[in-house]
């Protein structure tokens, strides 16, 4: 198929290798080596759009990452990829590429509507017509603006492709390899430094790939990026990093690379990540990132077939696509002029060169003449004509008296502009550095380095290819001395041509038009003219943070890189302030849009987090328990027989063990050894309770606060010898407890001699609880004397499971007869399925943590987290007895004398039974005084736990409630959407209040 | 092997299949060994590491090694040692012995960690993908030993030669990072 | 993410093996039970909240499990020292000052 703007020859496609793909399902052929952009460019395509506020018709603008316009959707696995930069987009076979924002074609589109009604869309509409009435915005506002807003639509299913990530050092980073970045790379890697060069495009060279007027070192400029991209990656200590953008620069020298890595591929390996995000910690950086060219604002300057003029070149250049074919070049600057050049030399019809200046520099105009360019100067185009693509320009010529005469009408096909060049400063900008105004190159440039870094070349404003070259050795050269302290001689590059040029202009170009009713585009993607902005002046906007936010100029995905420096120049005039006054927008990151898929790399699906499993936990899937959550762990919900519900399986558990015994996972639980001849001082300080007098063997209930007098954790400490103590820990406290051991004992008391150390993971933990418990672990464990007696409750011994050696607890969590048994973990399994056998025997069942809370609850245990919430002391929790009385300080002691945690009115923890027995009560609900309180009534507590105790064939509940304590026997309220619920303040304890049934 | 360190401690475990064996990078279980953490301060460093058999390091992430003993800075006051599993109980009660009412802690901590073993040209790159060091030879020389994070996991890290690594993690953390750097790999095998 | 320098392990790391444990020299008094109420609540509640040079707590908690200080200057987030703990306060106008604060 025929691509009627490609060039004869030329450019560095692969004119043998031709893919085809499509647009809006019309199939189109382009070369390897294209962009969908220059594809479509190739066949003519300029319309590939709708603009974002007013639909309008949009085409390509730029050549690079910043393009505003072209905005496409591509497909991969069957599902699109929105918003991609068709610039950006490389060309593979079979390429599936859709328009966005139109409806129902991009031809036809319904809501290019707004475009006439824009009287009604001015800046800050968003903020003006919704405003009333209040009511409409649910039903009628809100939808309409969703159906309206956004580009493109999201993928509808979940992404199939996985993202790789890298974590990096190097001595020097250097972003960006046109000439300047390729010198830096030289230089420093001359050095043997680290080097990482990275590039957002599909090859190397920037610029140089489409600079066909000059040479190096006698060479063309695209050979000799083959030879130094040779030369680099020859060296073992250079990465080469292309389709590479550096997104972000965060604090020390991190920088952020997003890697395309088969985004450019017609059949990726799925082997591969889609993308790679590369997480460099850089000694050094080098900022080469270049300078984007300026749009200029006239009338109607938006128009399918209206570029940038240095992007015309590069597609003629570098893709071989001429973008038109009779092409008026319309600037303020001196570079515009080449394209001109470049075009007529291949061919093209230039209809005009149209320089703003009075007198441009003459060599360019004799060049032009000798070319038979028709040359215009002191004349700008003030408005433009076409309706999908542009087809003649107005010109108007700029009098001595600021004032615009008309100067008729010319044809063309493509219109090149050019306002000048602005210095790419946004990751010195992300690096926290302020940038300064440079009058004399007429834009901001870097300031002082505020990291390790430093711009070169175009992005700090030096132009021309010999100074970039040479600025670009400089930096390498500096970079790698800062980071290495070693230094290298390299021989600069010479080259000729690529002169720097002079010239530019910010702001609107003045017109000859209707100023009320032209619209003349700051910010493409965002539809901001410059009447929007001199509006927003109008009403008031006096900072440029105000007045980017009231219009949105800047704040499309190319953070106004095209639009700043124009509006800028456009509110400085509206306030009558210098441009410098009104101050200058901060770039973040990202640089340019940046996938979830990338930052969410493998942290997805099965890997989203640890998932920490007991060993237990095949038994458990083959016996078809069920498990929930908690933290990272999965721990064994409840165990379902013959088709229960859970409220049945939990029912029979309970009872189960409450009549024989049950088997109880409790590996989870943090476990740490305090060991050390100051052991039981460091538990006396940490814990309330006493630990000096407690003989090995023994243990207690360990009750942890902070300094603050709160409950933070809870747990059963065996003493196992003089020196050394087992303590466990809440499951999800663990790390917390932990920590806050070791910050105790490193900071506060680090003349104590004792150490901690997790054992949390050395050992598996069963417990085995009911009145059939002993009878249970007996035929297993050695060396150890079961009888109640010799092993009372609250005892701790070290003896044998089944041969291998074991630490067993006798305690309780259901309030019966238990034990716990430690052994190593890589014997838990064998220690659980030899145990699950043996309660067989009994009647006996496997119970899980719902079974465990209940049964607790029915004992009026607490669970820390559950039943406090960080602002329950152990006088509201009614646990004064874990409180050593004698002891002089402990954490939290002197946080419990403050006058506020004696106070009277002080949520207490009690027992709440439900008048109606069959009635649950929902955790979390609130507690009142009165049935029917009036609305704003302050609650007097609410519901920590709520369940059905089969032991009393009832609804329990455990409550925070104000001054409870006294009101054990009265009846409070819990109001319900469909009623209030009476419930009756109890103790905690609801089953064998004397404790009988654990002391057998 | 020979080469390595501590090759006599930290083997393949015979009884798993490789998690990955790949041209240029492995991914191997290691057979369990007895790991004692021992805290002491300075003074009691001597008489420990010589009972124990290796000196224990006072350098920062240093280890030392002797036959079937290896000895591992984890923190100024916090060493891992390593030994045969058969051997746990000499160890342990010969420091303790050694020791006696000097201040110390010794905790049995075996069981709580798995380990493999990461070699091959590729070790470096593939740990990378989920560590954030620098691992190159100067900044991370042979013998170095470190916590760190994995992701989302805290794991060991000893390098025992130049292309292969130790890579411990808690047992319930190991299918997380064993998973993750098997799945990491897997680009290595694309064409 | 921030590159911080450990004092135990004598090598800088990524932030994340890291957790900063608030501002730095806040010492529990040391008989508690002589402090007053407004004291403990001093101790236990009220920070400088410092914009600019300050000195804070880290812990290496995924390295060698250590706490010690660092200073920083909490607008640009550069450190300007690290210590061990137990190092008495550095002289934090000092390192204002030669950092050309």
């Amino acid at each position: 198929m025929s691509q009627p703007f490609r060039t004869e020859k030329g450019g560095r496609i692969d004119r043998a290798e031709q893919l085809s793909f499509t647009f809006d399902g019309e199939e189109m052929h382009g070369h390897k080596g294209d962009t969908l952009a220059s594809a479509l460019l190739a066949n003519g395509v300029h319309l590939v759009g709708r603009s974002f506020k007013y639909h309008r018709p949009r085409g390509i603008i730029s050549a690079g990452s910043e393009e505003p316009n072209a905005l496409v959707g591509v497909y991969r696995h069957g599902d699109q990829t929105p918003n991609l930069r068709a610039t950006q987009v490389e060309l593979y076979q079979g390429l599936e590429a859709i328009s966005q924002n139109r409806f129902p074609s991009l031809g036809f589109d319904i809501g290019a509507v707004n475009d006439s009604l824009s009287r009604f869309f001015p800046a800050g509409f968003y903020y003006k017509t919704f405003m009333w009435p209040k009511s409409f915005w649910d039903r009628v506002y809100e939808p309409i603006i969703r159906a309206a807003a956004g580009l493109g639509k999201p993928p509808k299913n979940p992404d199939q492709d996985s993202y790789g990530n890298i974590y990096a050092h190097c001595d020097v980073l250097i972003v960006g390899s046109g000439p300047t970045g390729l010198a830096a790379a030289l230089a420093a890697a001359e050095t043997g430094a680290k080097v990482i060069l990275c590039d957002e495009q599909a090859e190397f060279g920037g610029t140089l790939l489409s600079e066909t007027s000059a040479s190096i070192d006698g060479k063309e400029p695209a050979d000799w990026v083959t030879e130094t991209i040779a030369k680099l990656s020859a060296m073992d200590n250079v990465t080469l990093l292309t389709r590479t953008t550096a997104y972000g620069y965060f604090a020390h020298n991190f920088i952020a690379l997003a890697e395309r890595v088969t985004e450019h591929v017609s059949k990726p390996d799925p082997k591969l990540p889609r993308e790679r995000l590369w997480q460099v910690r850089a000694k050094e950086v080098v900022i080469a990132a270049g300078s984007i060219e300026r749009p200029m604002v006239f009338p109607e300057n938006d128009r399918p077939g209206i570029l940038l003029a240095e992007a015309g070149r590069t597609y003629l250049n570098r893709y071989g696509v001429k973008v038109g074919h009779k092409v008026l070049v319309a600037t303020a600057c001196d570079t515009a002029w080449q394209a001109a050049f470049d075009l007529a030399d291949h061919g093209v019809e230039v209809a005009a060169i149209a320089d703003m200046r009075e007198a441009p520099p003459e060599n360019l105009v004799s060049i032009a003449n000798a070319r038979g360019i028709r040359v215009e100067s002191g004349c700008v185009v003030t408005g433009t004509l076409g309706r999908k693509r542009v087809k003649a320009a107005l010109l108007g010529r700029l009098m001595t008296s600021g004032q615009v005469a008309s100067a008729g009408q010319i044809e063309c096909d493509a219109l090149l502009m050019s306002g000048g060049w602005t210095p790419t400063v946004s990751l010195y900008s992300q690096s926290r550095g302020k940038v300064v105004w440079d009058a004399e190159k007429g834009a901001y440039v870097p300031g002082k380095s505020v990291q390790n870094e430093r711009s070169a070349g175009a992005a700090k404003g030096l132009y021309g290819l010999q100074a970039s070259l040479e600025d670009g050795y400089a930096a390498g050269e500096e970079a790698a001395k800062a980071a290495t302290g070693k230094s290298a001689k390299v021989t600069y590059a010479a080259s000729t041509g690529g002169d720097a040029g002079s010239g530019g202009t910010l702001g609107a170009i003045p017109h000859d038009r209707n100023a009320s009713t032209v619209k003349a585009f700051v910010d493409y993607q965002n539809d901001v003219t410059a009447k929007d902005v001199k509006l927003a002046v109008r009403e008031g906007m006096q900072s440029i943070e105000h007045i980017k936010r009231y219009t949105t100029t800047g704040m499309a995905t190319d953070q106004g890189r095209l639009s700043n420096m124009n509006a800028l120049q456009i509110a400085s005039g509206a306030l009558q302030r210098p441009m410098t006054e009104v101050g200058l927008t901060t770039f973040r990151q990202p640089y340019t849009p940046t996938t979830f898929g990338l930052f969410a790399g493998v942290a997805r699906g099965d890997f989203f987090d640890p998932v920490r499993k007991t060993p237990s936990h095949e038994w458990v899937v083959k016996n078809g328990g069920v498990f929930e959550d908690v933290g990272q762990w999965k721990r064994t919900w409840y165990f379902p027989k013959n088709g229960e519900d859970m409220h049945a399986a939990v029912a029979r558990e309970c009872k189960t063990v409450r009549d024989s015994v049950g088997l109880f996972d409790a590996s989870t639980l943090g476990k740490i050894e305090v060991v050390g001849p100051d052991a039981a001082e460091f538990l006396e300080r940490m814990y309330t309770n006493p630990w000096k007098k407690l003989a090995p063997g023994r243990c207690r209930y360990g009750l942890l606060l902070n300094d603050a007098g709160y409950i933070t954790d809870d747990g059963v400490i065996g003493r196992l010898a003089d020196d050394r103590f087992h303590v466990t820990t809440t499951t999800g406290g663990a790390p917390s407890v932990f920590s806050t051991m070791e910050d105790y004992l490193q900071t506060e008391w680090p003349d104590l001699d004792v150490w901690i150390t997790s054992t949390t993971e050395q050992y598996a933990v069963a417990a085995v609880q009911g009145p059939k418990a002993r009878e249970v672990i007996a035929p297993f464990i050695e060396g150890i004397d079961l009888s109640a007696d010799a092993f009372p409750h609250m005892s701790v011994k070290e003896g044998t499971f089944c041969g291998v050696p074991c630490r067993l607890f006798r305690i309780s969590f259901t309030g019966e007869l238990g034990f716990e048994i430690n052994v190593p973990r890589r014997h838990g399994k064998m220690m659980w399925e030899t145990l699950a056998k043996e309660i067989e025997k009994y009647d006996g069942t496997t119970y899980g943590t719902e079974s465990m809370h209940v049964l607790r609850a029915e004992k009026g245990y607490i669970i820390v987290g559950q039943d406090t919430d960080g602002t329950v002391t152990p006088q509201d929790a009614g646990m004064t007895w874990a409180i050593g009385k004698k002891k002089l300080d402990f954490v939290g002691k002197r946080g419990l004398e403050r006058p506020d945690m004696i106070a009277d009115n002080r949520k207490q923890f009690v027992g709440l039974l439900t008048k109606d027995p069959k009635v649950k009560l929902e955790e979390g609900a609130q507690i009142t005084a009165a049935g029917n309180p009036a609305t704003g009534t302050p609650a007097e507590g609410h519901v920590t736990s709520s369940y059905y105790s089969p032991a009393l064939d009832r609804n329990i509940a455990l409550a925070v409630v104000k001054n409870g304590h006294a009101l054990e026997g009265k009846t409070l309220y819990v109001p319900m959407p469909d009623g209030s619920i009476p419930v009756e303040v109890t103790g905690t304890v609801f089953y064998d209040k004397e404790g009988a049934r654990i002391n057998v | 092997m020979s080469d390595l360190l501590a090759s006599d401690l930290i083997t393949p475990d015979a009884g798993e299949s490789p998690l990955l064996n790949q041209g240029s990078v492995s991914i191997l279980k290691a057979a369990p060994i007895a790991r004692l953490s021992f805290r002491a301060r300075e003074a009691s460093l001597k008489a420990a590491g010589s009972v124990f058999g290796a000196a224990l390091p006072t350098t920062p992430l240093a280890c030392e090694t002797a036959v079937k003993r290896a000895a591992l800075w984890m923190g100024p006051d916090e060493w891992t040692l390593l030994a045969p599993e058969e051997d746990l109980k000499e160890v342990f009660e010969g420091i303790e012995a050694k020791l006696g009412d000097e201040p110390h802690a010794l905790v049995d901590i075996s069981e709580r960690s798995e380990a493999v073993i990461v070699s091959g040209e590729k070790a470096v790159w593939l740990l990378n993908t989920g560590i954030f060091i620098d691992f190159s030879l100067d900044a991370f020389p042979v013998g170095t030993v470190t916590r760190t994070i994995f992701h989302k996991s805290p794991v060991m890290v000893w390098r025992t030669g130049s292309d292969t690594f130790v890579v411990e993690a808690w047992v319930s953390f190991m299918d997380y990072v064993a998973g993750l750097l098997v799945q990491s790999a897997q680009e290595l095998e694309a064409a | 993410m921030l590159l911080i320098y450990c004092p135990y392990c004598q090598v800088e790391r990524a932030e994340t093996e890291f957790h900063c444990g608030g501002e730095a020299h806040i010492a529990r008094p040391a008989d508690p039970s002589k402090a007053s109420d407004e004291d403990w609540v001093e101790f236990l509640y009220m920070r400088t909240n410092t914009k600019g040079i300050a000195a804070e707590r880290w812990r290496h908690n995924n390295g060698c499990g250590r706490f010690f200080n660092a200073v920083r200057d909490t607008v640009s987030d550069k450190f300007l020292k690290f210590y061990k703990a137990g190092e008495p306060m550095p002289d934090l106008e000092a390192i204002a000052k030669e950092a050309g604060k």
